[in-house]
């Protein structure tokens, strides 16, 4: 995303701190992470201490302070999928991307992370990659879904 | 209103812990600073209200006084809530002198958990003495839950702590003073006083 | 469209919909809820539609798009009205064969349900057992609803209630029905709504807010999404009922960012309402204004806790106030807010529309009406469940749930997620009840029931339950960020087969001072599991620990699974 489109949801909310959220949510969800100069400019815009905004960027889960792989891969940690192996899905995970929860790999092909539960308890234990959810998971077939994400 | 059974006189706009203090009634505190509004997060201060024949366990320094409200500063069950509390923050900072002598008064033992490896008990008198006396936020929470923890801005810290500092003399534990230490070797070039860097 | 300007022109344009409409006309509805959808139920949908689309105009059957159905296990779901023939796990080559059948009146007989043990089939939704011990008066819709089309509510009757609120009643007669109603909420504590609603009515202040909760961050629970993503307008009659009775004329939608079915549906039934004169400046004519606005949580639990959640509404971060003064009197910049979930918003209509005497017919005596359950863990069916208050456990999870696969025997039953409890499988016959269940140390919670069969390690589970709420708690208060921090610490310990003496005392201290020194309803519930444990499945914790001294480590919960 070029800077343009940020500065064109910042300039949206500017002066109106009560919409910290809303922007950062915008700009996450375009430009999958959050540079600090642009929290800087977040800030300046809607005039809210830098560090207001800091706290809020790493208190939600949604935000990344770092760039994030060109896959984001989440394996669904919900109980309903725990009781159904969901730890054993995200070993092979693990083992497949070679990355723990919260990394990115060095060639920024992967990120992974776990996930809240999205309430599709039924289909799990599930992972889902780039928002398209693959259904009753198991460890063997891990490898050959995340293979078709270059 | 009484308070350990004696009768107190206050202020409609006090709160429990303010007029537990007009008159001279100590209730332990690590959160609360007369200078900053009132935080409610290391719920020391509990004490045992009774309200209309109604039983119940609050944060001084947040619960209004009101008429005829009957507090206890001190009962089995207040003081070990407080024990407990003080046993799980001598996990982060087992030799605090604050927490040490609270420690000998409550019985707390401060061995019966897991040590942990921050020592900061996040009371957040720095964060909000930096915002709400200074206003200048240069240190906040970060994180959230188990992980969170203060941490100095370093593009603000590099402007305005130096000159400061005041924020070190209210840490219950100088983490406050290590962890801005820390931002400043990590992040900033900081500023030596002549005489040292010449010697 | 132009603007519906009183309730007899939002009569006669329904009637103009019901008319134009043959209720003899098969229709086919495809599932979209969450779990058809990660079942792709979006390539059976086109398959559909391209196949009724060879057929030209007059096809003589429609498609239709809706939300959840209720049977999540079986799916992509495919019911065919108008007799509500039940088609399972169709995938989209099933479509013509369907297509071909409904216009013959026929039925694909290899779709339909067979009973797994006596191959036994049932045909229409009545007779299917999961559907047809269940009471479906909030989520029964869904199947007959586009969420993306006001029509499809208002042919049904929506917005009614609301004409007849704003027309016959006073607000202070919508509030008695709704106390008469003894209508309880549904996002947790069971607190009467009517009460809170008086609360905020009566407080001071011409500033005034309603709220829908729509959180619903709890693992396990997904009633809610289901109900709201398939019949928004449901959720939103009620709350402008709610609003009208209140005394209020701005509302506000408090969702999850990462639902984005749900969150396009809202916006486009915000819109719609508005277009049609159902919400904004004087609604249909009556003089009442209302505004509704959508805010999101990013990420973290604890924003679904209402006074966190009202801070996150005026851009705070999500931290928690001590309620020593309700936020029903002060809440969103300290004005008074009313603040219910989805489920509690979406029985208003029917109250207004039915009576408080009809819905306190159905159920116990302290707790009225159906509830919205979520059916999940080790249970053949998981889905949807909707029942009549006081429906004894046991028939949620054998009757409709069909029992424990794999022929295992049940161990467990948990209500209410991390901030909720278990009891043992021995106590099954309980009610559906609020306080039978809180009494049992199981609250209902928000509706959440997960099923857990004899191999489930109940040491496990708590260590579970605390792990996610460490995560997802704000760090502020000492007694929830340090005594979860700890428990944790302990029960992990134990789970490794490192358990010490004293852990027992250990975790009953840390709970006891969680469950009463904590700032917020999150920190204060968070002991909710491991008191439920300690209750009834103690000695499991102590051969745990007792095996510790030994060196052996425990089995993990999810290691039975494949």
């Amino acid at each position: 995303m070029d800077s343009a489109n940020i500065d064109q949801i910042i300039e949206k909310h500017r002066g109106k701190p009560g919409d910290l959220i809303h922007v950062l949510m915008e700009i996450q969800h375009q430009n999958h992470w959050l540079p600090r100069d642009v929290l800087h400019q977040v800030a300046a815009a809607l005039d809210i201490p830098f560090s207001r905004v800091l706290r809020i960027a790493t208190l939600y889960k949604t935000f990344s302070l770092t760039p994030k792989g060109r896959n984001e891969v989440q394996v669904c940690t919900g109980i309903s999928c725990h009781l159904r192996g969901a730890n054993k899905l995200l070993d092979a995970v693990q083992r497949v991307t070679g990355i723990k929860p919260g990394e990115t790999d060095a060639n920024w092909r992967y990120s992974v992370d776990t996930g809240s539960c999205l309430g599709s308890c039924s289909i799990g234990p599930e992972i889902i990659v780039n928002g398209t959810h693959h259904a009753r998971m198991t460890p063997a077939k891990v490898e050959d879904v995340l293979k078709d994400y270059q | 209103m009484q308070i350990d059974g004696r009768e107190v006189k206050a202020r409609d706009d006090m709160t429990v812990l303010q007029a537990a203090r007009t008159a001279g009634i100590h209730i332990p505190t690590l959160c609360h600073h007369e200078k900053l509004e009132p935080f409610g997060a290391c719920r020391m201060c509990m004490v045992e209200v009774e309200a209309r024949g109604r039983k119940n366990y609050v944060v001084s320094c947040l619960y209004p006084v009101a008429q005829d409200l009957v507090v206890r500063t001190r009962s089995e069950r207040v003081d070990k809530i407080r024990r407990v509390i003080l046993e799980e923050l001598l996990a982060h900072a087992p030799n605090s002198p604050e927490l040490v002598a609270l420690a000998r008064e409550y019985r707390a033992d401060r061995d019966r958990f897991e040590k942990d490896a921050s020592f900061c008990i996040l009371c957040g008198l720095c964060v909000r003495y930096c915002a709400e006396v200074k206003q200048k936020n240069a240190v906040d929470f970060i994180e959230r839950g188990a992980r969170r923890e203060i941490s100095f801005i370093p593009e603000i810290a590099a402007k305005e702590c130096w000159d400061c500092q005041e924020c070190f003399a209210l840490c219950p534990t100088s983490y406050a003073q290590a962890a801005y230490f820390l931002t400043e070797a990590l992040a900033f070039p900081g500023r030596r006083k002549a005489g040292v860097a010449n010697a | 469209m132009t603007r519906l300007e009183s309730a007899a022109e939002l009569e006669h344009f329904r009637a103009g919909i019901v008319a134009a409409r043959d209720p003899a006309k098969p229709c086919i509805a495809v599932c979209a809820g969450a779990a058809c959808h990660g079942l792709d139920s979006a390539r059976v949908a086109q398959a559909f539609r391209t196949e009724v689309g060879k057929l030209g105009r007059d096809a003589g059957l429609e498609v239709r798009v809706t939300g959840c159905h209720g049977y999540c296990e079986k799916g992509p779901n495919v019911v065919v009205g108008p007799d509500d023939v039940c088609y399972f796990e169709v995938k989209p080559e099933d479509a013509p064969e369907i297509v071909a059948s409904t216009l013959k009146k026929a039925v694909v007989e290899r779709l339909v349900y067979a009973h797994p043990d006596t191959g036994e089939r049932a045909v229409h939704m009545g007779e299917v057992p999961f559907y047809k011990h269940q009471t479906r008066l909030l989520i029964g819709d869904n199947v007959r609803i586009d969420p993306m089309r006001i029509d499809d509510y208002l042919a049904l009757g929506g917005y009614a209630a609301l004409a007849k609120a704003l027309f016959q009643m006073t607000p202070d007669q919508v509030l008695d029905e709704v106390k008469k109603a003894n209508l309880r909420g549904r996002g947790g504590g069971g607190f009467p709504a009517g009460q809170k609603w008086e609360t905020a009515k009566n407080a001071p202040g011409k500033d005034k807010y309603v709220i829908v909760n729509a959180h619903e961050g709890e693992p396990g629970a997904f009633m809610d999404r289901a109900l709201f993503t398939g019949n928004p307008h449901k959720v939103l009659e009620g709350l402008i009922i709610g609003a009208y009775a209140i005394g209020s004329h701005r509302g506000f939608i408090y969702t999850r960012h990462d639902s984005p079915q749900l969150i396009r549906h809202i916006e486009q039934a915000l819109a719609q309402a508005e277009e049609y004169g159902l919400l904004g400046e004087n609604i249909l004519g009556s003089g009442f204004d209302f505004r509704v606005e959508v805010h999101f949580d990013v990420g973290i639990f604890v924003s679904g806790e209402s006074s966190a959640l009202m801070r996150s509404i005026e851009g705070l971060p999500p931290e928690p106030r001590p309620k020593y003064i309700r936020t029903s009197v002060a809440g969103i910049w300290n004005r008074p807010s009313n603040l219910n979930n989805v489920e509690t918003w979406a029985n208003v209509p029917q109250i207004i529309s039915r009576g408080a005497e009809w819905y306190a017919g159905i159920g116990t005596a302290g707790s009225k009406g159906t509830k919205l359950v979520s059916l999940s863990g080790n249970v053949v069916n998981s889905g949807v469940v909707e029942v009549p208050m006081g429906t004894p456990l046991r028939k949620i999870v054998y009757d409709i749930g069909g029992g424990i696969p794999g022929g295992k025997a049940a161990k467990a039953v948990h209500f209410g997620g991390p901030m909720g409890g278990s009891i043992p499988a021995n106590l099954i016959d309980a009610p559906l009840d609020f306080d039978e269940l809180a009494k049992l140390g199981a609250p209902i919670g928000a509706g959440g029931l997960l099923v857990m069969d004899e191999d489930t390690d109940m040491v496990d589970v708590a260590r579970y339950f605390l792990e996610f709420l460490t995560n997802e708690s704000c760090g502020k208060c000492v007694p929830c960020r340090e005594g979860m921090r700890q428990t944790l610490k302990v029960l992990t310990n134990i789970t490794k087969g490192k358990g010490r003496d004293g852990d027992i005392a250990r975790l009953e201290d840390l709970n006891d001072v969680t469950g009463a020194a904590c700032l917020c309803a999150l920190g204060r519930t968070a002991s909710d599991p491991l008191k439920s444990m300690l209750r009834y499945f103690k000695d499991e914790y102590e051969t745990q620990i007792a095996r510790g001294s030994e060196g052996k480590g425990g089995k993990a919960a999810g290691s039975a699974a494949t």
